[in-house]
């Protein structure tokens, strides 16, 4: 009796399962298998691309994808898709990369959340014949053929520098609200930012006094913001580097005592930014323009595909309308100059 | 319930009818029905790669899980395993870095592991605080002192052919020669909770702590060791996880104590305690893995995966109440019956 009672709940259970299991794979698995196998042996017309951004969901990331996305179709690849995990940490990206490598996927456009915890599955996806671009956060040059980067790290750092030098008059306290601590582009301009504050003259006056991390989270990079300002009193302005910092830190000084005193500044999109450029909080900020990224990756990943590159400095490929792109050293092509937005242009920029 | 049930009708079932039909059995048919459906249904799932980059990554998952099943069967938590398993990641990368033999830094590793799981021990049983509150406490704590030790920085350059032992593969199988390691930890997990008394006093301690008391069993002590083994597992695992993504950083594994608490609760250990076993656990950890690893095949968004991890959840936690409510009515019914014809018929000598 109990017997025959167990019986059913385990074929209730397995019914139950399986339904479950086809349920949520079978609603893409109409789709035909892509090449498998080596994935370099793939003719031109059936090639595949995948996006791997740091996370999904992040406004900057969606603008950066769009662009890259727009890029594939018009670099002829077959089909393109994006993949990534919902939190930007060091090892998410693994499986990821695993499955992209199962599936035979020809080129594999990421964005690094660590520039070695990926490379051994990079590495993997390589052998398999896979070509991998890099961009906006490079991994290890050992591991990809050539890294897509917005701009020169350095002008960067000096941009965001030389605009909270601006608006702060020279002199007093600052404090940089970052994304993770392990963030590489935001470490790599947090670096030259400080040695730029140590080394020019016209930057005597002004002191860091914090670095805090939101981790690129909203709640977090807010907490943090209103922390900075608990703890430093007299802290003039804050250089927040990440779209996801600049845009809490805005959202925190705006409905403060502080709105309009402490200056804030640093890299941010301009349709988070524009009410906060408005409204008096924000004067300036920078970035480069996202889509571009993307959009460039993609014809980077075609030319390597098509052979006509290798990654090595002094290659030449032509990215679509943008025009031509040259390899510079170690591999990395330059997207271009970052742009200020400030209340005068803000309403030109849509991203 | 339906022990009690059977109990009562007679001993008419053999302890291999008991083992093959309960939770944890149900569970292995489960995983095995949702891999044979997933292998029709998913092209590519059935491959060797499926099984190498699978159980990669559940290894981490899979080897906290065994320590963390006796742990809730004790009617305790641990939510410091990540952490744990994060600050010894972190141990490791500075030691190595310092130029310190790598066999000696995976004992500094395991012992920082044996120290962590005895202070959570320590906090529980002698100073008497609830092990909800006291790891929540030390999931804080020691990640904040994995960011003291090696603060924004990452290790990386470890030995290659550890990092490459870390992931080789048995053979052609595909199989990761470190599962030799996990299933050594399995087999010594399942003989203690399962054929010793030792095992059986958990169990007991998660029925009624103070029968267990009264019977003699120590349940301090049991505890202790409880949070000694689980530091020394999660240790562990941070040293596979440091390995397998070759790098060092202080926010590798976080978030990891939420997928082994999942695991083991759809495994069907009871987070009341006193119920669950060794396999049960295994299949869950598998399950979750099984099914996670067959959407990222599919380029299933993760917002998907969670869902279904957490639909998942709630019903191997209802589930079993529901079945436990409808047999006790059943049973109740029953029973009325019963009494009402014994109370028309004369009494009988005791049977």
């Amino acid at each position: 009796m109990a017997l025959l009672r167990n019986a059913r709940r385990f074929l209730v259970a397995t019914a139950a399962t399986t339904a479950l299991a086809l349920l949520v794979t079978g609603c893409s698995s109409a789709a035909p298998p892509s090449a498998s196998g080596n994935a370099s042996s793939a003719p031109a017309a059936n090639r595949s691309i995948t996006f791997i951004p740091k996370q999904l969901n992040n406004p900057y990331t969606d603008v950066v994808l769009g662009g890259g996305k727009k890029g594939a179709t018009a670099a002829g690849f077959a089909k393109s898709n994006v993949v990534g995990p919902l939190e930007a940490s060091a090892s998410s990206q693994v499986s990821f990369i695993n499955a992209e490598t199962q599936a035979g996927t020809n080129a594999i456009v990421i964005a690094a959340n660590d520039p070695d915890a990926v490379c051994p599955a990079l590495t993997e996806a390589r052998n398999g014949g896979a070509k991998i671009v890099a961009f906006d956060s490079d991994t290890n040059p050992t591991c990809r053929d050539l890294f897509v980067s917005q701009v020169v790290a350095k002008d960067v750092a000096l941009i965001q520098v030389e605009l909270i030098a601006q608006q702060i008059g020279g002199a007093g306290d600052i404090a940089i609200l970052s994304a993770t601590a392990n963030a590489t582009n935001q470490n790599e301009w947090i670096k030259y930012m400080e040695a730029e504050l140590a080394s020019n003259p016209k930057y005597k006056d002004i002191k860091l006094v914090a670095k805090v991390y939101g981790d690129d989270a909203d709640t977090k990079s807010f907490q943090e913001a209103q922390g900075l300002l608990q703890a430093y009193p007299n802290l003039k302005g804050i250089i927040s580097p990440t779209t996801v910092g600049i845009a809490a830190t805005a959202r925190y000084l705006s409905t403060s005592k502080y709105k309009g005193k402490v200056a804030l500044t640093g890299l941010g999109l301009p349709n988070e930014m524009r009410k906060f450029v408005k409204d008096g909080t924000v004067t300036e900020f920078a970035l480069w323009d996202p889509a571009q990224l993307g959009y460039v990756a993609s014809f980077a990943g075609k030319a390597l595909l098509d052979g006509t590159i290798t990654g090595k400095e002094g290659d030449k490929f032509t990215a679509g309308d943008m025009g031509e792109r040259v390899v510079g050293a170690n591999g990395v092509v330059i997207v271009g100059p970052p742009t200020r937005f400030n209340k005068d242009n803000i309403d030109n920029y849509n991203f | 319930m339906s022990e009690v049930l059977s109990a009562e009708i007679g001993a008419g079932r053999s302890t291999a009818t008991r083992v093959l039909t309960s939770r944890g059995a149900v569970m292995w048919y489960l995983v095995l029905a949702v891999v044979i459906v997933l292998s029709l249904v998913v092209p590519r799932f059935a491959s060797a790669r499926t099984a190498g980059f699978l159980l990669l990554d559940v290894i981490p998952i899979l080897m906290i899980a065994l320590p963390m099943t006796l742990v809730i069967i004790t009617g305790e938590i641990d939510l410091s395993v990540a952490s744990t398993a994060g600050l010894t990641s972190a141990v490791m990368g500075v030691l190595w870095a310092r130029g310190m033999n790598i066999y000696l830094v995976l004992a500094v590793c395991l012992i920082v592991g044996l120290l962590a799981g005895a202070f959570n021990g320590f906090m529980v049983t002698w100073v008497g605080l609830p092990s909800l509150a006291v790891t929540i406490g030390t999931l804080a704590l020691f990640r904040g002192l994995a960011l003291v030790v090696i603060g924004d920085n990452a290790v990386a350059n470890f030995p290659r052919g550890l990092t490459t032992w870390a992931t080789s593969k048995i053979g052609t199988t595909g199989i990761p020669v470190f599962i030799i390691i996990v299933l050594a930890l399995i087999a010594i997990f399942a003989v203690v909770l399962h054929l010793t008394p030792f095992g059986r006093g958990l169990i007991a301690i998660g029925f009624s702590k103070e029968a267990a008391e009264f019977v003699g069993i120590d349940v301090g002590r049991a505890k202790f060791y409880l949070y000694v083994a689980t530091g020394l597992v999660s240790s562990m695992a941070g040293i596979f996880w440091t390995l397998r993504y070759s790098s060092a950083r202080s926010d590798n594994a976080s978030g990891l104590e939420l997928a082994v608490i999942a695991a083991v609760l759809l495994g069907g250990i009871s987070i009341f305690g006193g119920k669950g076993s060794i396999p049960g656990a295994v299949a869950g950890v598998l399950m979750i893995g099984v099914i996670n690893y067959a959407l990222r095949l599919q380029r299933i968004s993760d917002v998907v995966l969670i869902i279904v991890t957490g639909t998942l959840l709630i019903a191997s936690v209802v589930g079993p109440s529901i079945f436990e409510w409808l047999s006790r009515a059943r049973h109740d019914r029953r029973v009325h019956k019963d009494l009402t014809i014994t109370a028309n018929t004369p009494l009988s000598p005791a049977s």
